[in-house]
């Protein structure tokens, strides 16, 4: 790829005066932190892209929110999908903040439980779990106590 | 004041269980007490359990109180599309405490958060039982004299079996106990409880087979292999004839040494051990009566 066509690229997700910038997201994610975080409810401007070159992820996605700030229990529940995504707190077009996500103690909804005998598969139930372990990721079921693992872990 | 459930074992303390083995000895000297007069229970069994049922029922009679409810899901409005949360929050309105079995698991601790009244887990599919393991509890205490320095052996289904999981967290609890395992390869104690005990220090050793071992237990804490826990048929037919204790086997055990079951068995135990006066699964069951009076005692502080 030459410089050229990277600063084209680069164009195509254009700066935002004030916001947030969500980057690293793995592509393959994206649309499920678009659903986990409700953007689609958003009147403000999102500019979304995804398949960019990464060094780290191989290719990754990026979420640029005009005028939307989170509080951390709030953009802490993408962390389960999007374990290296990194926040750029936008003011005046300069990054005056920088922040990682990180696993909560507690996943509410979400995650679906393992166990297809569990309550919360068979009735209307929002899902609660308790973190036991946060790499690799464990989720405990409050209702059937039955542990999900990481590689066992489906997003609603 | 907050309500007080019972819904996994580890839900309570130590002083917890003392306290209810306690006031089950006071029910079993005494069992007719009528604490629960002029109180309504209400009995959901939305998956039919006679003995575990009756037992509830009974240990509610002997208090006094009036029970309400029915013995399987048929016939309940939840064959009419009733959603379990509205019939936990239908009934919780009429009476001061729910006993209940589902087949689903977690369906006790979610109808302790619906209910407005204490809510008793009489068993969530292959979750929780706590009222049988305190039952199992007392049952140890009453024949060994206390619940330090046992040497308890659990034989058979130890992976699926959720009473001899509940019993070994809740036994752990207590002073310098000892667990042996034998199982077959399939039906091993999960790694999760074994790590457990080592994380606290207890030792436990691990057997396939049935033989001189036995020798040196205090409990022989039998399981039945359930068909039902079973994804694959052919699983269980393998494994369902793999360990039967026979009363031959029984000639160099400990006097005190007694053998637990929670019952029903289905071939586990060979007939001829129940007139070895080591025997005890059926004074076990009797247990759970007391054990039960004094659950519901605790926890609607009747005494």
């Amino acid at each position: 790829m030459n410089d050229n066509f990277k600063k084209k690229l680069k164009l195509k997700v254009s700066a935002i005066n004030n916001g947030t910038v969500i980057d690293h997201i793995p592509s393959e994610n994206l649309f499920k932190v678009i659903s986990i975080l409700g953007l689609q409810k958003l009147k403000t401007q999102i500019t979304f892209g995804a398949n960019f070159e990464s060094e780290k992820l191989g290719n990754k996605a990026i979420i640029k929110l005009s005028d939307v700030f989170f509080e951390d229990d709030e953009i802490n529940k993408i962390s389960l999908i999007a374990r290296n995504a990194k926040l750029n707190i936008i003011r005046d077009y300069e990054v005056v903040e920088k922040r990682v996500v990180e696993v909560p103690d507690k996943v509410i909804g979400i995650v679906k439980c393992c166990n297809p005998k569990c309550i919360t598969n068979n009735e209307e139930i929002t899902t609660y779990f308790n973190v036991i372990s946060k790499k690799p990721l464990d989720l405990k079921c409050k209702y059937c106590e039955k542990i999900t693992h990481e590689d066992q872990m489906i997003i609603k | 004041m907050k309500k007080r459930d019972l819904i996994s074992i580890t839900d309570y303390s130590k002083e917890d269980y003392l306290r209810i083995l306690e006031l089950a000895a006071d029910f079993e000297e005494n069992p007719n007490q009528r604490l629960l007069e002029g109180k309504v229970v209400a009995s959901l069994f939305f998956e039919p359990s006679t003995r575990t049922r009756l037992s509830f029922e009974t240990a509610i009679n002997r208090l006094g109180g009036r029970i309400i409810g029915f013995s399987d899901a048929g016939s309940s409005s939840v064959s009419k599309g009733e959603t379990f949360h509205d019939t936990i929050r239908m009934v919780s309105n009429y009476v001061d405490l729910i006993v209940m079995r589902h087949p689903f698991e977690g369906s006790s601790r979610y109808a302790s958060e619906v209910a407005n009244v204490p809510v008793i887990n009489a068993g969530d599919g292959a979750n929780q039982h706590p009222t049988q393991t305190l039952l199992d509890m007392y049952s140890i205490l009453k024949t060994q004299g206390s619940l330090d320095n046992i040497n308890i052996f659990m034989i058979g289904d130890l992976k699926y079996g959720r009473t001899v999981h509940s019993l070994l967290m809740a036994m752990s609890e207590f002073e310098n106990p000892t667990f042996n395992f034998i199982a077959p390869e399939e039906l091993a104690m999960p790694e999760e409880y074994k790590l457990f005990l080592k994380e606290k220090g207890i030792r436990y050793f691990e057997h396939t087979e049935i033989n001189d071992n036995i020798n040196h237990a205090d409990i022989i804490y039998m399981t039945r292999v359930q068909k039902e826990r079973f994804m694959d048929p052919i699983e269980y037919e393998k494994v369902k004839n793999v360990y039967i204790l026979r009363n031959s086997m029984l000639q160099n055990t400990k006097p005190n040494m007694r053998i637990l079951h929670p019952l029903p068995r289905i071939n586990e135990i060979h007939p001829d051990v129940d007139n070895n006066e080591k025997a005890y699964y059926f004074e076990q069951a009797r247990n759970g009566v007391f054990t039960r009076q004094a659950i519901i005692a605790h926890i609607l502080n009747l005494k």
